[in-house]
């Protein structure tokens, strides 16, 4: 983890991201390994002295406090010495409030206020004790989807802003990919990968880290001298090399294109195609039984029953 | 049209759920039938009977010396068990409801034992451990510390059997709450007290002043397990309840009544306060209502 920098644990739910989070916090205790702060180790450090500001799925905002008297509980649960008088209390919880854009909202209770506007009280507050770092335990996870994308666009704002360390847990690829510097991918437990969001998704790891990051398609195919071929004809996708036999082959939905029969990689008959955000998804039914998506730009909605060839164009194979 | 008229009138329940209209007008007469035979009317009687010589005969019950200690007492016992239940209340809910321990069933069972004992029976186990021929009875003999037949004894019965009263009321209801607010305030650097003092303690106040009242109530009027280790001596052990019996039984019905008044306006007064906190703060009560 670097300082300044956004990074997003991505995995599927009991991957063990939350954990991880709750442990840096020093919510939990981990049962082996150590959590090291700019070269401090704070692996048995009470989760008082960590400094970190964690903000909660269901926001956690103390229900019988005001707006104002949620995001000051850090500073005045200092103790004495480093307690900042009331003057530059109130100073710092206005600012906050205006970084959160909530300026008339002071003394609001939190039943008084959205969903949306409950979690950003949350961050101000988790902010206020200017945290090493800042946690995040899908901070949009209990929000609709509208809400998600403003405050999605918002917490980039604000980190590019800030430039406060922060560290944020989701299971939603999408948000992960279009928010964080780098992406840290978990599975059962374990690191798959950390890279930027280009390098996980041009470079996965694993078949799992592909699989998560997408609609996947698998394609049984040979590999042979370096190259990769399905149903006996040749595809561009690379072999990793010394891979030898048969494969799998994982592509994505619009790494497949409609082709001639004698092109096809794979043949089957349309099951279902329909439009979603621009893009026509079509579902064909494999000869196998097999039903793969694919994407396509500009294609015309397809009829139900109408064989098709399609060719892959692109994809990934695993050495394992 | 109004916008109250465009929507369907929605009935609180559908109506192949409910009665007819003369099954409801029983059921409803049964109901309000024996709440007065058996609530209302020995209410009223109570005061009544109190009241039945005039003012003056009822201010005397009062003015003897016996009664004046009886109240004295109950009130000590009460400022002594009251607080000790809601510490102990407190602490039990908070260890109960926000950590994992081995054990934790046991004491939840061990919380609700007074409810199912009875209250004389929780008397005499307080006898045959500090009596004269009880267990610990020669030690505390040859130390010269009176338990049983003294104010600790009633303290000890006391407390025994109201000590359901709090954290049965306030562990559903911080099992409910959770810890992310406490968590929260963890993070933000909060010490443990600081913590409980500032988030638990608010979140709980009310249901915690609701058991409060209920215990109180209990502990001013607990009868069975008081009478087995007070000994009934007049004017030094003798509670308000132990008090109105024993007038009753030297058919002193006046005094007897008089002071039992005193008890039935403490049950109103905590009845209306009860309403009106439930009324109030429905919402943080009603985790613990669902329990009982």
């Amino acid at each position: 983890m670097r300082a300044g920098e956004l990074l997003a644990l991505l995995g599927p739910s009991g991957s063990g991201k939350t954990t991880l989070l709750r442990v840096i916090a020093g919510l939990e205790l981990p049962d082996r390994g150590r959590i090291i702060f700019g070269g401090d180790d704070a692996t048995r450090l009470p989760v008082q002295e960590r400094a970190v500001g964690f903000v909660f799925q269901h926001y956690a905002l103390f229900k019988h406090m005001s707006v104002a008297e949620n995001i000051a509980y850090g500073l005045n649960a200092r103790k004495r010495p480093g307690r900042p008088d009331k003057a530059e209390i109130k100073r710092r919880v206005g600012d906050l409030l205006d970084l959160i854009k909530l300026s008339g909202f002071a003394d609001r209770y939190p039943s008084q206020l959205s969903g949306g506007q409950r979690q950003r009280v949350a961050l101000a507050r988790a902010l206020a004790v200017e945290p090493r770092v800042l946690l995040l335990d899908e901070p949009f996870g209990a929000l609709d989807a509208q809400v998600r994308k403003d405050l999605r666009r918002w917490l980039r704002e604000i980190h590019d802003r800030t430039g406060q360390t922060t560290i944020f847990v989701t299971h939603d690829q999408d948000e992960a990919l279009e928010l964080s510097d780098r992406v840290a991918v978990l599975d059962k437990g374990r690191l798959a990968q950390v890279g930027t969001p280009d390098e996980v998704q041009e470079a996965p790891a694993s078949a799992t880290v592909l699989k998560f990051l997408g609609d996947t398609i698998e394609v049984e195919a040979i590999a042979e001298g370096g190259r990769v071929f399905v149903n006996g004809r040749p595809t561009p996708v690379a072999a990793p090399p010394g891979l030898v036999g048969p494969v799998k082959l994982y592509a994505r939905p619009w790494q497949l294109r409609f082709a001639e029969p004698e092109h096809a990689h794979v043949e089957g008959v349309v099951r279902t195609s329909y439009r979603t955000q621009g893009r026509q998804r079509i579902e064909v039914d494999r000869a196998e039984g097999k039903t793969v998506v694919v994407e396509a730009a500009n294609s015309a909605r397809l009829a139900a029953g109408r064989p098709v060839g399609l060719q892959i164009v692109g994809g990934h194979v695993f050495a394992d | 049209m109004s916008e109250a008229a465009a929507l369907p009138r929605v009935s609180p329940q559908p109506a192949v759920a409910t009665e007819g209209r003369p099954v409801r007008w029983v059921l409803t007469a049964l109901a309000i039938g024996f709440l007065a035979l058996f609530l209302v009317l020995p209410l009223i009687t109570v005061f009544a009977q109190a009241f039945a010589k005039g003012w003056d005969a009822y201010r005397a019950a009062f003015d003897e010396p016996d009664a004046r200690s009886a109240i004295r007492l109950t009130l000590t016992v009460a400022a002594i068990a009251v607080p000790f239940n809601l510490v102990f209340g407190v602490a039990a809910s908070w260890a109960i409801a926000k950590f994992e321990f081995v054990g934790k069933n046991l004491l939840v069972t061990l919380i609700d034992l007074p409810f199912s004992v009875s209250p004389v029976v929780s008397g005499l186990i307080y006898v045959l451990l500090f009596g004269a021929q009880g267990l610990l009875g020669p030690w505390l003999l040859a130390n010269d510390i009176q338990i049983i037949f003294a104010l600790p004894g009633i303290v000890l019965a006391t407390i025994f059997v109201t000590f359901p009263f709090v954290a049965r009321q306030l562990i559903p209801l911080m099992q409910e709450q959770g810890n992310a607010e406490e968590e929260a305030a963890l993070t933000l650097g909060a010490s443990g007290w600081h913590v409980f003092r500032t988030v638990t303690l608010p979140n709980i106040r009310w249901a915690l002043l609701y058991s409060v009242l209920l215990c109180n109530a209990r502990a001013m009027g607990e009868f069975g397990a008081v009478a087995v280790v007070s000994g009934h001596i007049r004017g030094l052990t003798n509670t308000i309840p132990l008090h109105v019996e024993i007038l009753y039984n030297e058919y002193n019905f006046v005094a007897s009544f008089a002071v039992a008044s005193v008890l039935a306006s403490l049950a109103l007064v905590t009845l209306v306060i009860k309403s009106g906190l439930e009324w109030r703060y429905s919402d943080e009560l009603a985790a613990g209502a669902r329990r009982h």
